[in-house]
């Protein structure tokens, strides 16, 4: 049977106030089905976000949910983790807000291996404050702020995440929800930080500014872009260079960072005993 | 002990004189009921270069925090005799080891020679009872706090098994003030 | 037994220590830092006592993720503090502004060193003050404590997360260097002169509850993150439900509550200490190390019949205006000596709007004001 979405929504919060045609949409729908699936109680989840377009997510999940500053959900999000390892902990963000302006959070949080869900819709430009480019426009796109466009080399946000020691490091996009849904809930089950960038559509800021304003044209584009993870490692560098390398990237299994401070607690509580 | 007595203990970085301050103001406190305080030089800044502890003691509550008029002052290094050489009572005790002290204000303040680091080589053979040394000679030179009080403080504070050593080294550095001030 | 007949225990401890020991007696849980000087041996200590006590202790990436990292923590229902110097405080403004904003309780300590920006690192300074009352963007209520001698620094730090869980607004407490890092005879309170306040949790069914209530007065009950009761929280202006609103009016009364939870309390949130002011004529009003050079300044002027006097704020936000405008009125004088370039000056020259003559003492460099350099002033008053 589908799922019901009202079950994890505040109803009385919608309609919700993305542009229509927005890819957050088929994200939260693909986070609600495997909460749904992983039979998470609602009581036990805190889901943060920052700033963006983004961060209006939490506002309409039935949860212990939490607007930050930009760039911050992370740093919260440790803090309500560490003080109750045993809840789920869930970050939404965007390119921007995780990589740029929270980009030393994403970083420090891969390499404590806390045990928490990030979720980056990546979708290559600030869309709230107007269409700036982020870290992850590519090179020669438009923005607001690149009207020549951009000359900045752009953050592969997986290989990133990877190298900053996250041990679950998936990558989807909102062109096949299903396959999204299967990688955010292998992130949510796993234990450690785990990382599952989006690739996801601003019709309204990127595609305008881009001759992709359409969002089905947009979300086409993103989806052919796309290459699955094995069917990419029998491809040269050259071949791969535009797509995107989606599918789960990388998974290892680290001691959890909630764990090792329960260590730290039991060798300090015996302190005081001995 | 009058009213109120100030001390400064003055060095170089790694001579280990800092903890004789704590073991000074904590006898004051614990052991004679008496108020005290004591400020170090930051000492993660002047790896090496010369460092203080200024100590209060008093009969009642301390306001000011800092040293105004110095009663006793021990000098390890010219360096710290050239920086901290101030605050000083007219007629301050001040004990210096002539081996590394050469210059000192002789007109305003009562000069005491010990060599503290020769007599810990010596006596001691390990130089973490410098600070033990010096106390016993403070003490023995101002009687400033009962030698009891000051003991049991070094106890406290004296890691395991280094107990009868520091005991020592302190009446090594009591003693020798005593043979001074007959001299 | 009689407390007449105990001995208190007394301790000989640093001022930052002093304020570690006292957060875990105030029932801080919590403490997420980043190392800075002169502030570290708070997170020295607590790295090392929280988890004996099944507490956290996070050194974080950076200041301000040491800040959100606290908040976070609140919101599941732990007491929460975090400790900084000058730099440390300037990058955590903006998620102190949030705090304010969410009504989130949580203990800043600043560890005042010399500024502006590295400034002197090893040296004391006042110079936050105004930092901390006006250093986030948006008006939002600001408690701030400046203890003077490490006794009180304990018991205020206690009074610190009291008043955090009471109003639900960040509290600062303000020391500055020669403070921190001095070692003093700490005279502990008995066990039962100890207050601890705990925040009100609601008493409504989750179905009913609204994380910004104000049917029982201006500071809404709140409810801990996995109690049972889900609700939203945003930086964002928002409604009784903690949604984000931009309805005008509603804007205006939320942000005038905020700031009711101070103003409306001053009776219990200010604390000062007042010496020899009956007769008083020459007064002093100092805080933190230059208040403790100003009471042997003072005791000496009244030794040479000079009728000086001191008002000492314990509380410096929000600030004893009723006592110092009513003091104004009836001394010669008034002296402002402050390790800075005259920011309580500010405070005080607007209070006292010309009913008397203020005189200012400013020092900067790192070396505190001397006795010696205020009675110098009270005697050429």
């Amino acid at each position: 049977m589908p799922l019901k979405y009202e079950k994890y929504l505040r109803v009385n919060k919608v309609p919700n106030m993305w542009c229509p045609g927005c890819g957050i949409g088929i994200i939260l729908k693909a986070m609600l089905r495997s909460i749904e699936t992983l039979e998470w109680d609602k009581n036990e989840i805190a889901m943060i976000s920052g700033i963006g377009c983004t961060s209006r997510t939490p506002g309409y999940v039935d949860a212990n949910t939490l607007h930050t500053t930009h760039g911050r959900a992370l740093t919260f999000a440790t803090g309500i983790k560490m003080a109750r390892p045993d809840k789920h902990v869930v970050v939404i963000s965007g390119d921007g807000d995780s990589s740029a302006i929270g980009g030393n959070h994403l970083i420090h949080s891969c390499r404590r291996n806390i045990d928490m869900t990030l979720i980056i819709v990546n979708n290559n430009i600030y869309g709230m404050t107007g269409g700036q480019f982020s870290p992850t426009t590519p090179i020669g796109s438009r923005a607001a702020t690149a009207p020549w466009g951009s000359i900045d080399p752009p953050f592969d946000l997986g290989m990133l995440c990877k190298a900053a020691g996250a041990t679950y490091v998936a990558r989807g996009h909102v062109g096949a929800a299903a396959p999204l849904e299967r990688l955010i809930r292998g992130g949510m089950k796993h234990k450690g930080f785990s990382v599952i960038e989006v690739m996801s559509n601003c019709h309204t800021q990127f595609g305008r500014r881009n001759r992709l304003s359409d969002p089905v044209q947009l979300i086409d584009h993103i989806a052919a872009k796309t290459i699955n993870v094995r069917e990419a490692a029998k491809l040269s560098p050259e071949e791969l260079k535009e797509k995107i390398i989606v599918g789960l990237l990388h998974e290892e299994q680290r001691e959890e960072y909630c764990d090792a401070y329960a260590r730290v607690i039991a060798k300090a509580s015996a302190s005081i005993i001995n | 002990m009058t009213g109120h007595f100030e001390a400064r203990f003055a060095a170089v970085g790694g001579q280990g004189i800092l903890l004789a301050g704590d073991i000074l103001a904590e006898a004051a406190i614990n052991f004679e009921n008496l108020y005290a305080l004591d400020s170090p030089t930051y000492t993660a800044q002047v790896r090496g270069g010369p460092t203080k502890v200024d100590v209060i003691i008093d009969k009642s509550r301390i306001l000011f925090p800092r040293t105004t008029a110095i009663d006793f002052m021990l000098c390890l290094a010219q360096r710290s005799w050239d920086k901290f050489g101030y605050d000083l009572k007219p007629g301050c005790i001040l004990l210096i080891d002539p081996f590394l002290v050469q210059q000192v204000d002789e007109v305003n303040n009562k000069v005491y020679r010990m060599p503290i680091i020769e007599i810990t080589k010596n006596e001691m053979k390990k130089m973490v009872y410098t600070s033990a040394v010096a106390l016993g000679a403070m003490i023995g030179l101002t009687e400033a706090l009962n030698v009891d009080s000051v003991l049991k403080a070094l106890m406290k504070k004296a890691p395991k098994g280094t107990e009868e050593q520091n005991q020592k080294a302190f009446s090594v550095g009591y003693d020798a003030a005593k043979v001074l001030l007959k001299s | 037994m009689p407390n007449s007949t105990l001995k208190r225990r007394v301790k000989f401890w640093t001022g930052n220590e002093t304020i570690a020991e006292a957060a875990l007696v105030a029932g801080c849980r919590f403490f997420a830092g980043y190392p800075i000087t002169p502030s570290s041996e708070i997170a020295h200590v607590l790295s090392q006592r929280l988890p004996m006590v099944g507490g956290k202790f996070l050194q974080m990436e950076d200041e301000i993720a040491a800040m959100g990292a606290i908040i976070g923590a609140s919101l599941t229902g732990d007491k929460v503090m975090t400790a900084t110097s000058g730099p440390g405080f300037s990058l955590k403004q903006e998620n102190i502004g949030f705090a304010a904003m969410i009504e989130a309780p949580c203990v800043v300590v600043n560890v005042m060193r010399g500024g502006p920006s590295t400034g002197l690192p090893t040296a004391l300074g006042q110079s936050d003050i105004m930092q901390a009352r006006w250093g986030t963007h948006g008006d939002r209520p600001v408690i701030a404590l400046v203890p003077a001698y490490l006794d009180e620094v304990y018991t205020e730090t206690i009074r610190a997360f009291n008043l955090a869980e009471k109003y639900r607004t960040p509290v600062f407490i303000l020391i500055d260097e020669v403070i921190g890092h001095l070692s003093e005879r700490v005279d502990l309170p008995f066990d039962d002169e100890i207050e601890i306040i705990n925040r009100t949790r609601p008493s409504v069914p989750p179905e009913d509850f609204k994380p910004f209530d104000t049917t029982w007065g201006d500071v809404p009950p709140m409810a801990d993150y996995f109690s049972g009761y889900r609700f939203h929280m945003t930086g964002l202006n928002h409604d009784s439900g903690g949604f984000p609103t931009t309805d005008p009016a509603l804007c205006q009364s939320e942000n005038e509550r905020l700031m009711r939870k101070v103003d409306a309390n001053l009776y219990d949130i200010i604390r000062f200490e007042q010496t020899s002011i009956d007769d008083v004529e020459i007064l002093v009003i100092a805080f933190g190390s230059s208040a403790r050079a100003a009471a042997v300044a003072i005791a000496d002027a009244r030794s040479k019949g000079i009728k000086a006097g001191m008002f000492r704020p314990l509380t410096l936000w929000p600030f004893p205006e009723k006592e110092v405008r009513e003091l104004a009125g009836r001394v010669k004088g008034i002296i402002v000596p402050e390790a800075n370039l005259g920011q309580l000056f500010y405070e005080i020259d607007r209070l006292v709007a010309g009913k008397c003559p203020i005189k200012r003492i400013n020092k900067v460099g790192g070396v505190p004001i001397y006795p010696g350099e205020i009675l110098a002033q009270i005697e050429v008053f």
